[in-house]
């Protein structure tokens, strides 16, 4: 079948099986910071944004996203930096796997409610799997990057 | 993960209707229960197109689309106005927000799963399923029923004044529950669901009038025990029976007296 | 000739700094850095058909049909495969591990043994040959409960040609994998002579790693006729050896590569995933790639051993531990691999955590059974050890009415004491006791011990363990550094050990910039390539940073010297009066000063002398770092939940390299060990299915589990390691299962002697105990 997908901005149309899933038409397309941890719906790792959700692109498949709009780290490098750095900043990023699919998630969570608690920072983020930080170096990344932000003139607090 | 040879965008609800009546079809729903499957498909067909995506609330009822999402019900202020955030609390645990912007409630009603917080959620109020061929009925019944090639166009939550309070029982917070609770209360008495017991969820009133004269520690405790020995419960790889038969009465009185206090 | 001055007493530029790793920002801004990423487009897809029996015998296997399939490549069986058994195990040969493995063997050992590998063009065609590949098993009656394994009738492998290169004891005619005892002293009779002894079987399962990226290996032949693997891999030494063992290929044929690393916790100390890719690409001479499912990575790969510890701990009433005696049944499962030495670990790292015993004993069994195979997962036996012994010592607290704060005070292992337990190993670095000290203020142990009823059901409790570990293998493992000076003066550092996530390449860096005087910038790493990598033994056993971390000091020490050699001839200036800046050379005499690219440049004209320089390390000793951990918890008691509010750890790694890694680390590894004590649970069906195969079913910790981490350092000062550092990977697994049970038994006076110790677990005993008690009033 014919499907026609944005992803990051520009328009693939292209026959596909009417059964691929989203994380491999994306991968297929040099989307590479899409990672695939379970099979399972559980760990977090495929997380790409359908329209403006995030979403499980293990668990979407590339049909179902005709006509829509597909976000994946990789249009979203400018943002990924930013925050990324506050991550990296902890060492917290460790073997990085999970990494893409936490940063879609905090940004996706950023831009629902610009300034979480640490409760809603958890809470979010808590279909993302990592085994490797033990999550508390994310948690300081993540706090450290919205006192960035404040710092930065944000102060704004919706 | 199934295998595909069609999939298709339904134009209508009769045209979904008709496609599924073919063994080999299949109505996808969140796709989350559907994509472990390893079965052969013909045609899957897809109901997003079709506005049922909504939940819409009036004086009367809640009318909740079969492509609303787990995610929108958590998010729904009028709903968690009406239920005091337990369907909120039904929801909130299960995987993580991905996981619940994809679930949709037609799935997860229809699936009638016996780990299903939503199933055990919505027994508790005065719910109906609205099939496209079958027409309305109430949950309770639904759920009691056989796996059909009907389609759950809409889940209808009606206003009947009502209290409730949901809690669950997990062996890590985001896993299945352990033991799922529900309680609620109206004109028509108290009632509990009981959820993955792990079977299907089961819905029973206070026959006994157990909490005729109100909820106390006293009654909620009696009504726990005797709760139990009206839901039978199994062992599986996250608990024994026994651990859930007392999870019953645990969580049974809990939320009954949780539900008092809130007044 | 000027050295660099590296003791305590200099602050570090780079060294003991927070600095980024080298590949952080790659990693966060999602670059495709990563097997899967970089595999070759046409690569052949490989799975294996995997037995659904626990012990059978492939009587027929039929493939015809399957080949037939469009897209398949070809389907190998038993038939087709060496015969020359070997092991899979990542250590230094001639390996403990028995060799007991074929790459596809008659005999299958557990669900999930492979049965035929099936490769071709896609997934798609894989998945239709594997379907209807048919086989015909005669199935075996299984040895699936290892407390039975032992002389059992039924023997896990039967076959002559298994074979055990080294002394541990290990007898396939009585499933025994390894059996040893160690001993010291006359624990007998001291034991006999104590006040109190307190004698405990505890039992930990078969965790799984569960790194977030699966095994996964690709392979091609490259233009020189030779089989390149890339791999997600912490050993790219060893795999060359396994490969070239299971293929019966010479080592000169094979090159092993990694790229970045998902993670590794030591399941990629095994090999997993290589033979089949290597085979497949060896036979067809087409680039293969073979990606474990999570399923797979569950179910057929390298968990921890499950074992079972029985501990007698003797004492004085005043709380003198006299004597320890320790005796490990451990289950390897279907093969070998690491089960003769993870065992090891269960004593020799939990008993020389008590200083002044007047004798102790160690023994063990490691055994055969039909389950998958265990093999390396952090911590590596000591986990399974130091739960049984640290539980042990907090029964006897219990016992004597003894505050186990204090009783440890009085009995833990100091600075400059030996260690018979340990290998005879001196004790040269040790701040356990202001590890101790430190936990306890972090936590409010004098206040909060042993609980608090909070009214409302719920107890709030702390419960404590300590640790310890090893850093790498002692007189065993290598690490190596080849360092070389480039135009315009910056430097290339190879090493052979592999960054799974933990930041050694960055932290070797910082030793080179540190010792090399310049800016971590100044220094690139090229990590792992058995082809142009110095030989090291690989990452694990908490070695990188302690063996490999001194052979990149050593590799500076000479290239520094060979450059100031070097500059002064440049400059004509004697070589006493040399200096190496940095920057450069200068003649202390003049004060004339070469840059290191001017260096750079004139040994890269008409010039015989390479400015390039390799060195070697091992460590006769493995010095322990050491680690206490206390944990405060609130406990339901009707349901049996335990959240946990705080956990305070204070780790002795010696100098932390790099303190923003070395935190992390700490952190991570609490919460897998978190996992491990409270809901990690490897269960089988009677059958031997594996059950916990996914995400789903094996529970790992979600961010809204873990609770609160405080992490803080107490350091000691190795001298035997790089700028005083000692290890840290594993060590910080061991305490939370220990300090959580007793904290559980701080709540509910009972002791939980297996793990996972469940919320059902809890509640059931708990309403157990109010049974007996009900009884005992009427």
């Amino acid at each position: 079948m014919k499907v026609s997908i944005e992803v990051n901005g520009k328009t693939i149309q292209e026959e596909i099986s009417p059964d691929l899933l989203l994380i491999d038409f994306v991968r297929r397309h040099g989307c590479f910071s899409v990672k695939r941890g379970c099979e399972t719906s559980n760990c977090g790792l495929c997380t790409v944004f359908l329209d403006d959700k995030p979403v499980l692109s293990c668990s979407v498949l590339a049909a179902r996203a005709h006509g829509h709009r597909v976000t994946t780290l990789e249009g979203l490098q400018e943002e990924a930096e930013e925050f990324g750095a506050f991550i990296a900043d902890q060492g917290a990023e460790q073997c990085g796997f999970c990494n893409p699919g936490m940063i879609m998630n905090a940004i996706a969570l950023f831009r629902e409610n610009p300034w979480p608690d640490r409760e809603e920072i958890q809470e979010y983020l808590a279909g993302n799997l990592c085994r490797c930080s033990g999550y508390e170096g994310q948690l300081r990344g993540i706090l450290a990057f919205l006192e960035y932000k404040r710092q930065k003139g944000g102060e704004n607090r919706g | 993960m199934f295998t595909a040879k069609e999939y298709k965008q339904a134009e209508s609800l009769e045209q979904a209707y008709e496609l599924n009546q073919k063994r080999s079809s299949r109505i996808l729903g969140g796709m989350l229960w559907l994509k472990m499957s390893r079965a052969s498909y013909g045609t899957v067909i897809d109901l997003s197109g079709l506005g049922l995506d909504t939940i819409e609330e009036d004086e009367e009822a809640f009318r909740i689309g079969c492509m609303a999402t787990l995610r929108d019900l958590e998010l729904h202020e009028g709903l968690n106005a009406w239920t005091r955030g337990a369907v909120r609390e039904s929801v909130c645990h299960i995987v993580g927000v991905q996981f619940r912007n994809l679930a949709t409630v037609g799935g997860s009603i229809f699936g009638r799963f016996g780990f299903s917080d939503v199933l055990t959620m919505f027994l508790a109020l005065d719910s109906y399923v609205e099939l496209y061929k079958g027409g309305i009925r109430t949950l309770e019944e639904f759920a009691a029923s056989p796996r059909d090639k009907d389609i759950l166009v809409r889940l209808i939550v009606r206003k009947t004044p009502v209290r409730c309070h949901y809690l669950s029982m997990r062996n890590t917070k985001t896993d299945f529950p352990v033991l799922a609770c529900a309680v609620a209360s109206g004109a028509e008495g108290y009632r509990a669901v009981i959820g993955a017991r792990p079977g299907r969820a089961m819905l029973v009133r206070d026959s006994q009038g157990i909490l005729m004269d109100g909820v106390n520690e006293k009654t909620a405790e009696a009504f726990g025990s005797w709760l139990r020995a009206q839901v039978p419960v199994g062992s599986n790889m996250r608990a024994g029976a026994e651990y859930r038969g007392r999870l019953v009465e645990v969580l049974s009185r809990r939320a009954l007296l949780a539900m008092e206090g809130e007044g | 000739m000027d050295k660099p001055e590296i003791s305590r007493e200099t602050p570090h530029r780079i060294v003991n700094r927070p600095v980024r790793k080298k590949d952080a920002m790659a990693l966060v801004t999602g670059k495709p850095v990563y097997m899967e990423d970089v595999a070759p487009a046409d690569c052949l897809v490989i799975k294996v058909l995997r037995s659904p029996h626990a012990n059978a015998i492939v009587e027929e296997i039929r493939t015809d049909i399957a080949k037939k399939v469009k897209g398949i490549e070809a389907i190998y069986t038993w038939e087709d495969v060496p015969d020359q058994r070997f092991t899979m195990a990542g250590q230094t040969y001639p390996e403990p591990s028995p060799y007991d493995r074929l790459i596809l063997d008659r005999h299958v050992r557990y669900v999930g043994d492979p049965v035929a590998i099936v490769a071709g063009e896609n997934e798609r065609c894989v998945d239709r040959a594997l379907k209807i590949i048919k086989v015909k098993y005669r199935v075996l009656p299984a040895l699936l409960d290892f407390r039975q394994a032992k002389d059992n009738e039924i023997l896990v492998h039967p076959e002559e040609n298994w074979k055990s290169l080294c002394p541990v004891g290990a007898d396939n005619k009585r499933n025994l994998c390894a059996s040893a005892k160690d001993a010291g002293g006359d624990i007998d009779q001291v034991l006999a002579d104590c006040d109190v002894v307190v004698e405990h079987t505890y039992h930990t399962k078969a965790d799984q790693q569960a790194m977030m990226e699966t095994f996964r290996t690709c392979c091609w032949m490259d233009a020189y006729g030779r089989l390149n693997i890339l791999s997600s891999t912490q050993i790219v030494f060893h795999v060359r050896r396994i490969v070239s063992n299971a293929l019966g290929i010479p080592r000169s044929k094979i090159r092993v590569t990694k790229p970045r690393i998902g993670g590794g916790f030591g399941a990629k100390q095994t090999v997993v995933a290589e033979v089949f890719p290597a085979f497949v690409t060896w036979k067809t001479g087409k680039p293969s790639k073979m990606i474990f499912t999570r399923k797979e990575s569950q179910t057929a790969s390298t968990p921890r051993h499950e074992m079972e510890v029985t501990v007698r701990v003797g004492a004085n009433k005043n709380g003198k531990i006299r004597g320890i005696d320790v005796y490990t049944l451990s289950n390897t499962g279907a093969y070998g691999e690491h089960g003769p030495t993870t065992v090891g670990l269960s004593g020799h790292k939990s008993i020389p955590l008590y200083g002044n015993l007047e004798a102790f004993r160690f023994a063990y069994d490691v055994v055969y059974t039909n389950v998958m195979s265990a093999g390396a997962y952090r911590g590596y036996g000591a986990t399974q050890g130091i739960f049984a012994v640290e539980s042990a010592v907090n029964e006897l607290a219990a016992r004597l009415g003894i505050d186990p704060l204090d009783l440890r005070r009085m009995n833990m292992v100091r600075q400059g004491q030996m260690m018979p337990a340990y290998y005879g190993e001196p004790n040269r670095s040790c701040a356990l006791d202001r590890c101790l000290e430190r936990a306890a203020a972090m936590i409010g142990w004098t206040e909060k011990y042993p609980c608090r009823d909070m009214g409302n059901g719920k107890v709030r409790s702390v419960g404590m363990a300590m640790a310890m570990q090893g850093s790498g293998i002692s007189g065993v493992d290598v690490g190596s550094a080849t360092l070389k000076l480039n135009g315009e003066g910056f430097y290339t550092l190879f090493i052979g050990s592999a960054d799974m996530g933990t930041g050694c390449d960055t932290i070797l860096a910082q030793i080179a910039a540190e010792c090399l005087e310049c800016s971590l910038n100044e220094i690139t790493v090229v990590a792992a390539d058995s082809d142009t990598s110095p030989y090291d033994s690989g990452s694990y056993a908490s070695s990188t940073t302690y063996v490999t971390g001194k052979a990149v000091e050593k590799a500076c020490q000479e290239l520094r010297e060979k450059i100031t050699r070097f500059g002064a001839e440049c400059l004509g200036c004697p070589q006493e009066q040399a200096e190496f800046t940095g920057k450069g050379v200068r003649c202390m005499e003049t004060g004339e000063e070469i840059s290191l690219a001017a260096i750079a440049d004139t040994s890269m004209s008409g010039c015989h002398e390479a400015l390039e320089v390799t060195q070697s390390n091992s460590s006769p000793v493995s010095p322990p770092p050491f680690m206490v951990g206390m944990v405060e918890i609130e406990l339901d008691k009707e349901t049996g939940q335990v959240e946990i509010l705080d956990y305070a750890a204070v780790v002795d790694c010696g100098t932390p390299i790099n303190p923003n890694l070395a935190r992390v680390q700490t952190e991570g590894g609490l919460v897998q060990g978190i996992g491990m004590a409270l809901y990690e649970n490897v269960q089988y069906s009677e059958n031997g299915v594996m059950r916990n195969n996914s995400f789903m079913q094996y529970k790992i910790p979600t961010r809204l589990d873990m609770g609160r981490l405080r992490v803080e350092f107490e350091s000691s000062y190795e001298p035997t390691g790089p700028f005083g550092a000692k290890s840290i990977g594993e060590i910080v697994i061991n305490t939370p299962s220990p300090a959580l049970a007793h904290a559980i038994y701080n709540a509910t006076g009972l002791w939980f002697r297996e793990l996972p110790i469940t919320a059902e677990k809890i509640a059931m005993g708990l309403a157990e105990a109010d049974k007996k008690r009900n009884r005992s009033l009427c």
